[in-house]
């Protein structure tokens, strides 16, 4: 059975969704612009019209942080897996702090089913990660495992105290010792090629590799000039002319799928391929907890496509794309995430060591067993 | 127990028994080291353990003892020791290094018999230097009445190939002598190769003498099967990503790291063959495809 969000062109699974929004008193944010065909299954949506424009507050049934936290998402304020699912963390916490079980009902059922509404209305801002899924499972869980004869405060601090410590646990102090076993494969005289971010004190140079339209490489190469790095900053067409002096390519991921690949922002695996062909090995940085049990083999079943009028770009006062609508043929592709084979990758380095990227069965099956 | 005491101790294990692992001896001198320590507490011993294992590691540089001695390590103390008594602790430890020494001396043995099977009647085997492994495989074949040939390297710059083949002639297993250039020029004429290993890592590449990577980017070219036999024993926490990341301490011999300064001039002893090039590794756990390996040091080390 196929998730609904990748079913957008099948009428009935449309009508289903927006029933269950309906009857959960969500918005349904409605697709926008011409969509390229190949895409045609996945959701397009504007930044300009939020689905909190469709809200009028207090008389929702919706969390305001929760609401909050929608709009940052959509308007791309909060961005990257880690700051989306801290962020969520965060907001949850203040949701259980705010709920009072009502009476007649059991805290551990009803919470579950009064976050349902929360997180169709966030995925309906912005499609959710591979890690907020998985922090959700781990709530939900946490939550369906208090005991009934709990008080509500107890049951409350504990569940924040959860919370607490799967964000110290498994992001801060994850991107702690994955940086810990990069240093150790980073020789004195590297030069590095990064398409994520990394911290050490060996003597090397950083390249910096930057795409359109997001253009997040400007930040990373800003904090490593701060710390006196010497870096290069390329954008990824000059990818093949850069890579005859790289000795390493660090790449991050967004969520390691379980049959070895890897799928992280869209250019990762372009890198990966080029990278192979001049035999440079290539490292991807991923936290375990963004480690899913899902398959996938190509970047079209399941994906996000962003805002396409990001693409528009004004130079010299003139924007050629500007009325891209009008031309009938015209189809503007902003794709957000793709999809890596393990067989370009040559290492993974996790929170738990360094491991070859087939093993990602066996860590998500140790990691069934832990819990 | 002196740390000089147990060197000689080493020494004298590898001198009795030729035939022996280095790590087995390594293992059988630090069950000693163990029986004859004198610390008061368990992180005393534990300590103590650690700077053997350095001592060993500086006396035989090679992986095996480097990842033998930590696994026994581990293996020893896995146990909850709980016992409020020092001595019966102890006692529980050396209880379990000997459960540990019984088991990997039997592994050679397993590792013979799961692998002779594939060696057909009438095949043609190529083999890297002299691996006591890769010759208890052949010796198996031999007893189960199959007819082979064995083409051995060279293996410069110590001349090992040319022991392997004398011990091979000795069990009557017709055998010849190739330049380590000529793989080559030999691949065409052989229907699989085997070779032992130093140390498997993670990725599931292996390490051993210097020429194993050539072989076996020739045995790809040809697409030829290319099988490695390893005890467990062998399997270590390293991830080397090319050959300038395997660490210094194991590509040269002990007497070189401590008498030379400039590694430079040096010319290393070991190479790394990734997984790629790898077809099955034969290990006393079982028959196992280089992406398994990583699974079974996950098992054995986590």
């Amino acid at each position: 059975r196929l998730p609904e969000h990748v079913q957008v062109d099948d009428p009935a699974a449309l009508k289903k969704l927006a029933k269950k929004l309906e009857r959960q008193q969500v918005p349904l944010r409605s697709d926008y612009g011409y969509k390229v065909s190949l895409f045609s299954h996945l959701h397009q949506y504007s930044r300009k019209s939020p689905p909190t424009l469709q809200i009028s507050i207090p008389a929702t049934v919706i969390h305001p942080s929760i609401v909050r936290l929608g709009l940052q998402y959509s308007q791309g304020i909060i961005a990257g897996s880690n700051a989306r699912s801290v962020a969520l963390l965060h907001t949850f916490k203040q949701v259980i702090q705010d709920y009072s079980t009502p009476p007649n009902e059991e805290l551990s059922r009803d919470l579950v089913n009064k976050l349902s509404p929360y997180i169709s209305f966030l995925s309906q801002c912005r499609p959710l990660s591979a890690s907020m899924g998985n922090a959700i499972k781990y709530i939900k869980k946490e939550i369906s495992n208090i005991p009934s004869q709990c008080k509500e405060e107890e049951a409350k601090g504990k569940l924040q105290a959860c919370i607490d410590s799967y964000i110290n646990e498994k992001i801060i102090l994850a991107s702690e010792a994955i940086s810990k076993y990069a240093i150790e494969k980073i020789s004195d005289g590297d030069v590095i090629l990064v398409y994520v971010w990394i911290h050490s004190e060996r003597k090397f140079r950083v390249i910096v590799v930057d795409s359109r339209p997001r253009l997040e490489g400007r930040e990373a190469l800003r904090r490593l000039v701060k710390k006196g790095i010497r870096c290069t900053y390329v954008l990824i067409s000059a990818l093949s002319y850069i890579l005859p002096e790289v000795s390493k390519v660090f790449l991050g991921a967004h969520a390691l799928l379980a049959n070895g690949y890897v799928m992280s922002r869209v250019g990762t695996s372009q890198i990966a391929l080029v990278a192979k062909a001049y035999n440079v090995p290539v490292l991807v940085c991923c936290e375990t907890y963004k480690f899913c049990e899902r398959v996938q083999t190509d970047s079209f079943v399941s994906n996000e496509l962003d805002d396409p009028d990001d693409l528009i770009v004004t130079r010299n006062g003139k924007s050629h794309l500007e009325n891209w609508q009008t031309v009938k043929s015209l189809g503007l592709l902003n794709l957000v995430y793709d999809v890596t084979p393990p067989d370009f990758v040559d290492l993974v380095i996790t929170d738990l060591g360094m491991i070859p990227c087939t093993s990602v069965p066996v860590v998500l099956r140790v990691k069934n067993v832990d819990q | 127990m002196e740390f000089n005491v147990l060197v000689e101790y080493f020494r004298a294990q590898i001198r009795g028994d030729p035939d022996v692992a280095s790590a087995v001896a390594a293992i059988r001198s630090l069950l000693e080291f163990l029986r004859r320590d004198q610390s008061e507490t368990i992180l005393g011993l534990r300590e103590n353990m650690t700077q053997a294992i350095r001592r060993l590691e500086e006396t035989d540089s090679s992986v095996a003892v480097s990842s033998g001695g930590e696994l026994f390590l581990r293996f020893i103390s896995l146990t909850s020791l709980e016992h409020p008594d020092l001595s019966q602790c102890k006692n529980v430890m050396i209880e379990r290094g000997e459960l540990f020494l019984k088991k990997i001396s039997l592994s050679r043995g397993k590792v013979g018999k799961l692998c002779h099977t594939f060696i057909k009647d009438g095949a043609k085997i190529l083999t890297h230097s002299s691996s006591r492994v890769v010759l208890k495989v052949l010796e198996n074949a031999a007893a189960d009445n199959k007819r082979f040939t064995v083409y051995v390297t060279e293996s410069q710059p110590d001349s090992a190939g040319k022991r392997m083949a004398q011990k091979l002639r000795k069990l009557n297993i017709p055998v010849m002598v190739v330049l380590d250039a000529a793989v080559g020029y030999i691949m065409e004429k052989v229907d699989l190769v085997i070779v032992g290993a130093e140390g498997v890592v993670e990725s599931g590449g292996v390490i051993n003498k210097i020429g194993t990577y050539q072989m076996a980017v020739c045995s790809k070219a040809h697409n030829k099967p290319f099988y490695v036999v390893a005890e467990s024993f062998k399997f270590v926490r390293l991830y080397p990503l090319n050959q300038q990341d395997v660490p210094d301490r194991f590509k040269y011999t002990a007497d070189i790291l401590k008498t030379v300064k400039d590694l430079n001039q040096e010319h290393p002893m070991i190479d790394y063959t990734p997984p790629s090039l790898i077809t099955l590794l034969f290990t006393d756990l079982g028959v196992l495809t280089p992406s398994a390996v990583s699974d079974e040091l996950i098992k054995l080390y986590l």
